[in-house]
């Protein structure tokens, strides 16, 4: 199949870059994209020259290390899908696939399509999580969670932290990444404990790493490879008024920042 | 020689207890003195590490990833097994035990194996706690199903990705302890070597892979849990990045690594389309649970599968082993699958493949109970051939997957270097020669929350360690190893790349070290990887430099150590002149094709050293002995 990639090409954070084109040479419609841009980078090594740098892994979907904007979409043109489960027959015989890094300022490019999204880890680090020491877990089944909470639980808790929500949005909001996670915990019953110090301290985190605001365009459902809905934002939003609105009524406000 | 696994004496069911209280403590103050270093972060790194902070240990985590939740045991799909008997059908810490000693052909340890059995239902119960979303019942309960290998359902899963779930929750684990200020994680680090002082393990070398510098990290103990080299055959379900070079440089400073030769192939993967294409994409055992496995009864048949009526269908694993039927262990489905392609019924391009068949389940149970199950699954599979598999039969064949072999490790999980533990797919402890479905998540969660910590702890108390500066003597010796090996790939400037020479080295290993192995074959393996090993070091080719972020570089390490490791793969395969569980020497089977044993001469552990410069590496042994379960024929029929 006659494809063309057309790649962004940075030798380094901070330095100037832009795209090359390259031809491929024919290969059968069932390649994925990502092992089409392994061949183009085998012989761009033979030839002695720097291969495309790209993080990918796993090539099925769940470790959400590829994120690329293929045509100008997280995760190409196939809705549900990462980018490694692209093949090229998701694209035009002739076509040419223009690849560049998820472009946000939250995520600087490190290589070619390489970024950054140490962010995400951040945010999590500032509270998205249960507190529990290895050893002290009650017996599994002593505390029921009804069949469609636990779903519901797993449908938030599915996001692969790839990044594409943000890159999607306009305003590079994290608030799909971080509903999902607060909607994850605040279903299940382990998550009560700490339910409105986690939607205080993940929403300041965001703040801090610099995502933007939420404006409901709905870009980061549209690209989500997980299906995460909108709904999630919705969650994260009465999560955070009623953990500040109760926090003020007790008297005990305190900056989002100190959270 | 022989090595001593250190295994506590008395009754099995009372062995962990009693080397909990023989274990020195150390106390909380000194343990805030006491750094540790924990090189990958999956399952049992990510565990670890965040167990070894909440107890006051200062934890550095390196992870080669841009995060430690894309660690590869994101991809185990199907579940992790308990001994809970939520299901009351007759389960019991002695039956997993039992089952999985018996999965794995009598080639594990036994005391081991009684112990993951042992602490299998309390890592159910801190996954829960954690926030882990297992399927559940209506009333509320956990949901279980079954895996191969096994009569009972005592699987607990998250839809087809448990691994995920498990990881993320041992990752929120991690993330709790980084904010506590216990653990620092230093992500895109790869080990390149091990730093060792007066015979004990003090630190690695470590590449920044996006800045390209080399740094020295010093500790009082290093735990490796890298995870396994399944992608020495290049076409694997492993990740791409999944290798061998943290434990390799580790054997090569004195580790021994046990049964290298013992690599499980999964029966339920995606064929390749390409001759380019490395990573092949897994369909969860679990879907056994409901799928069907056959292939059409007349050799040839060109017919699409909804074309075949049921009359003109080999359902071959139900007919030769009624007792399980497709629910069979991997490494006798893999090979009975094998047998179906040489017997020319084989389907799909080159017949290298079978049917699993889940379209009648779909009739049965509906779609929507499928998709509840196993959604993700089939939207990846659909998504790689453009099939609906509730409408038209997948098509699967095996696949490299799942090593059993890796550094050797007593029961404490400590390798043959004092100071060197070794977690999860890394080492060699539990599974024998076969891992059974649902065991993988199991293991790396028991070393990481529960073992670890304990053992580590007793090691720390007796061991006398000197200070240790990261200029010390070791380390600049090691540092300098690895600037002159980088330097070594870069300077080649030859005429091929890296992947190239992987490609070659799978293909001769697929063929000579994988389903099926024979002495002539192995011979034959082992002159040709020294042959290609020689290739790669005239030939290769590594564009760039060594001060920047160069993946290329970065590969070509990884395959240099793979060429040295298949060696050593054929060469424990050659040694062990038998048949057991994944390895199957065609000199040694039954009637009717299965594996025959030889417990007279092969009831062990083989360990192999590294040879002097230029001598053939050494074999130790470990004799496995049985107190619990003397070892009988291993039949599913």
């Amino acid at each position: 199949m006659k494809v063309t990639l057309r790649v962004w090409r940075q030798p380094g954070p901070g330095e100037p870059g832009g795209f090359v084109r390259y031809a491929l040479d024919d290969p059968p419609p069932e390649t994925t994209l990502l092992e089409a841009l392994d061949g183009l980078n085998e012989w761009l090594v033979g030839l002695g020259e720097a291969p495309v740098a790209f993080d990918s892994d796993c090539r099925e979907g769940i470790c959400g290390a590829c994120g690329i904007v293929v045509d100008g979409r997280p995760h190409g043109p196939r809705p549900g899908t990462t980018t490694c489960l692209l093949a090229l027959r998701d694209f035009a015989a002739g076509a040419t696939i223009t690849l560049e890094p998820l472009r946000t300022g939250v995520f600087p490019v490190v290589r070619d399509l390489v970024v950054d999204r140490g962010a995400l880890d951040r945010v999590v680090r500032a509270g998205g999580y249960v507190s529990v020491r290895a050893g002290s877990a009650p017996e599994a089944n002593a505390l029921p969670v009804g069949h469609d909470v636990a779903e519901r639980a797993l449908d938030a808790a599915a996001c692969i932290g790839c990044g594409a929500c943000v890159a999607a949005c306009p305003n590079g909001s994290a608030a799909l990444f971080v509903g999902a996670k607060l909607a994850h915990l605040a279903l299940l019953p382990q998550g009560q404990p700490e339910r409105a110090r986690r939607a205080r301290a993940l929403v300041g985190a965001a703040d801090r790493e610099g995502f933007g605001g939420c404006a409901l365009h709905r870009e980061c459902e549209a690209v989500c490879p997980k299906g995460i809905a909108i709904d999630v934002i919705g969650r994260m939003n009465r999560e955070y008024l009623s953990a500040v609105a109760a926090g003020w009524w007790r008297g005990r406000r305190r900056p989002v920042s100190s959270a | 020689m022989i090595l001593d696994g250190r295994v506590p004496s008395g009754p099995l069911a009372a062995r962990w207890a009693r080397r909990l209280d023989d274990l020195e403590l150390v106390g909380p103050v000194r343990r805030r003195g006491h750094h540790v270093l924990v090189v990958g972060a999956g399952l049992a790194g990510a565990s670890a590490a965040a167990t070894l902070s909440e107890l006051g240990y200062r934890v550095c985590a390196l992870t080669f990833h841009d995060s430690p939740r894309r660690a590869h045991s994101v991809a185990a799909q199907g579940g992790i097994n308990a001994a809970k008997n939520y299901g009351n059908d007759g389960d019991s810490v002695e039956r997993l035990f039992h089952d999985t000693l018996k999965g794995g052909d009598f080639r594990s340890r036994e005391s081991n194996v009684y112990r993951l059995a042992e602490l299998s239902a309390r890592i159910i119960d801190q996954a829960v706690a954690q926030g882990v979303p297992f399927a559940r019942e209506y009333g509320g309960h956990l949901a279980n199903r079954s895996f191969g290998g096994t009569l009972v359902s005592r699987t607990f899963y998250a839809r087809g990705q448990t691994g995920q779930q498990l990881l993320l929750g041992a990752y929120q684990a991690l993330a709790k302890e980084e904010a506590a200020g216990g653990v620092t994680v230093l992500a895109r680090r790869e080990m390149l070597d091990l730093i060792v002082v007066d015979g004990r393990a003090r630190g690695v070398i470590a590449r920044d892979l996006v800045s390209g510098a080399l740094e020295t990290h010093v500790a009082d103990a290093v735990v490796l849990a890298t995870g396994g080299y399944a992608n020495v055959y290049y076409r694997s379900t492993n990740a791409k990045a999944s290798n061998a070079t943290a434990i390799w440089r580790a054997y090569r400073r004195g580790a021994a690594f046990a049964n290298p030769g013992f690599v499980q192939f999964h029966p339920t993967a995606l064929p390749a389309t390409s001759e380019q294409q490395a990573k092949l994409t897994l369909m969860s055992e679990s879907l056994r649970n409901d799928g069907r496995v056959w292939v059409p009864l007349r050799p040839g048949d060109e017919r699409g599968p909804v074309d075949i009526p049921e009359a003109e269908r080999d359902y071959f694993l139900e007919r030769r082993y009624p007792r399980y039927g497709n629910l069979l262990p991997r490494d006798v489905a893999s090979r009975a699958v094998k047998a179906m392609c040489d017997d020319g019924r084989g389907i799909g391009p080159g017949g290298r493949g079978v049917y699993l068949d889940l379209t009648e389940a779909a009739e049965r149970l509906g779609a929507a109970t499928l998709r509840e199950r196993y959604g993700n699954l089939f939207e990846m599979y659909e998504h790689i051939t453009g099939d609906d598999p509730l409408r038209v039969a997948m098509r699967i064949a095996p696949a490299a997957h799942y090593t059993m072999g890796g550094l050797w490790v007593d029961y404490d999980l400590m390798s043959t270097i004092p100071g060197l533990f070794v977690l999860g797919e890394a080492n060699f402890s539990d599974h024998g020669a076969n891992r059974l479905g649902a065991s993988a998540l199991m293991q790396g969660l028991a070393d990481g929350y529960f073992i670890l910590p304990a053992t580590l702890g007793g090691y720390l108390a007796d061991a006398k360690l000197a200070p240790i500066a990261d200029d010390a003597p070791e380390a600049r010796a090691a540092l300098a190893d690895v600037r002159a090996r980088l330097e070594t790939l870069l300077a080649r400037q030859g005429r091929r790349a890296a992947g190239d020479f992987h490609r070659a080295l799978g293909r001769i290993l697929w063929e000579f070290c994988g389903l099926e192995r024979s002495r002539d074959g192995l011979v034959k393996a082992i002159e040709e990887i020294a042959a290609l090993r020689e290739a790669f070091w005239a030939d290769v080719t590594v564009p760039g430099g060594g001060r920047e972020l160069n993946q290329e570089l970065e590969r070509a390490g990884r395959v240099a150590d793979f060429l040295e490791l298949g060696e050593l793969m054929c060469r424990d395969a050659l040694a062990r002149d038998e048949s057991c569980g994944c390895h199957f020497r065609v000199e040694h089977q039954t009637g009717d094709g299965e594996a025959r044993r030889d417990d007279d001469h092969f009831a062990h552990v083989a360990a192999w050293t590294p040879g002097e410069s230029g001598r053939s590496p050494g074999r130790l042994v470990e004799p496995l002995e049985f107190d619990a379960a003397a070892p009988d024929e291993r039949s599913y029929r």
